[in-house]
């Protein structure tokens, strides 16, 4: 049984022009593809595939992810903020399910 | 009589290579603050009956790498959070025939279950030593009217972090004297009891020998106010009792089994081990 659920870690505020880290979680058990249960079945690979990050609209960020990557992907990096506005994450699941948050920044 | 002879040369060989051969490595000269406002003792004297074994007790953290320690120190960055969450959603949660959640009874889990952790184990009003999993379980099944959960299951991992997060920050408070006072002996043998083929006791490592390396481990005082713990090799929850299994089974030896009556009684004894340290489980392991 997957209980999925994103988080994300954006500061509240920046001065524009700013660098800013953005560390994002999601759990999510990654089923690689080529564990086998006990009657020796292979179980079916379930991943996140791919994460994206957007602000107000334009890439960030996106990346391909692949069976190797461990159970609960963390995903820490930087971004340059130039003002106001929104950060849209997205994961997509193999099972077709897409998980978004959003987290806004003020500049001051 | 040849095989014992080749025995004690075998066992003198072994305790001599591993004094002369130990790795000796500092421990972190650190402090944890979980979050920048969440202050942890994980450093004090020892208590009143650890006298003549040791003068200070620290927390496995102090032991661990710099990138680990990081972990513990922010909540988002600990992945045992997220099994925090799924628990404390459980509390909420109705399950079985009584038609019940926790927080219909405990109310919320940040209240109702601040300082339990610390306590653990404890002996019940029956007179039995009783471990969180052991009151969750009666809770579970005579109050709730539902199913015991196993005690390495997922939901029995989620709810003892839960609960133990609440009791973050407050100082190890087991009670060892009048009822509790036979189990803590029992479990005060069991630690000093050597196991297995490689007979070794619990003190051979942690008391005698820590802060040298036992081949690549980086050996702690084995204290348990981490756990349960995220250990990053199982990308998991690890609970206390599957700790000791773990030791056990290092020793070479058939282990006793999570819930037995001996390693409860080893819970409350390395519990006391551990005072005048603070809770901070869930922690983050190698």
């Amino acid at each position: 049984m997957k209980n999925v659920r994103p988080r994300v870690k954006v500061p509240k505020s920046a001065s524009a022009g700013d660098v800013i880290t953005i560390k994002t979680l999601i759990s999510h058990p990654m089923e690689s593809g080529t564990r086998k249960d006990k009657e020796g079945n292979v179980i079916p690979r379930e991943i996140i595939n791919r994460f994206t990050c957007e602000f107000n609209g334009e890439s960030v960020i996106d990346v391909t992810l692949e069976p190797a990557i461990s159970t609960n992907p963390y995903i820490e990096f930087e971004a340059k903020v130039p003002e106001a506005g929104e950060f849209k994450f997205t994961w997509y699941d193999d099972d077709g399910s897409v998980y978004e948050d959003t987290q806004k920044i003020t500049v001051g | 009589m040849t095989l014992r002879f080749s025995r004690t040369i075998l066992a003198a060989t072994a305790a001599f290579g591993l004094s002369a051969m130990a790795l000796h490595a500092e421990m972190a000269n650190d402090e944890l603050n979980i979050n920048g406002d969440l202050p942890i003792t994980v450093k004090a004297p020892a208590a009143e009956h650890l006298k003549g074994h040791l003068d200070e007790v620290y927390s496995g953290w102090l032991f661990r790498s710099d990138e680990t320690r990081a972990m513990e120190q922010d909540d988002f960055d600990n992945p045992i959070m997220i099994f925090a969450e799924q628990g404390m959603e459980t509390w909420d949660k109705v399950d079985g025939t009584a038609g019940k959640s926790c927080a219909d009874c405990h109310g919320a889990i940040e209240e109702g279950m601040k300082g339990v952790r610390a306590t653990m184990p404890k002996v019940n009003s029956k007179g039995e030593l009783w471990s969180m999993e052991d009151y969750i379980n009666d809770c579970r099944t005579n109050r709730m009217g539902a199913e015991a959960w196993g005690w390495d299951s997922g939901p029995m991992h989620n709810m003892t972090v839960a609960i133990t997060v609440q009791s973050r920050g407050m100082p190890v408070n087991v009670k060892i004297d009048g009822e509790a006072a036979p189990f803590w002996e029992k479990g005060k043998e069991i630690y000093y009891t050597r196991y297995g083929q490689l007979e070794l006791s619990c003190a051979s490592c942690h008391e005698e020998n820590y802060g040298n390396f036992i081949r690549a481990d980086h050996l702690s005082q084995g204290q348990i106010n981490a756990f349960p713990t995220y250990r990053l090799k199982n990308a998991g929850v690890v609970s206390i009792q599957n700790r000791f299994k773990g030791c056990v089974r290092d020793t070479r030896a058939e282990t006793f089994a999570v819930g037995s009556p001996e390693f409860h009684d080893l819970e409350l004894y390395v519990a006391s081990r551990g005072m005048g340290l603070d809770i901070e489980g869930g922690g983050v392991r190698p």
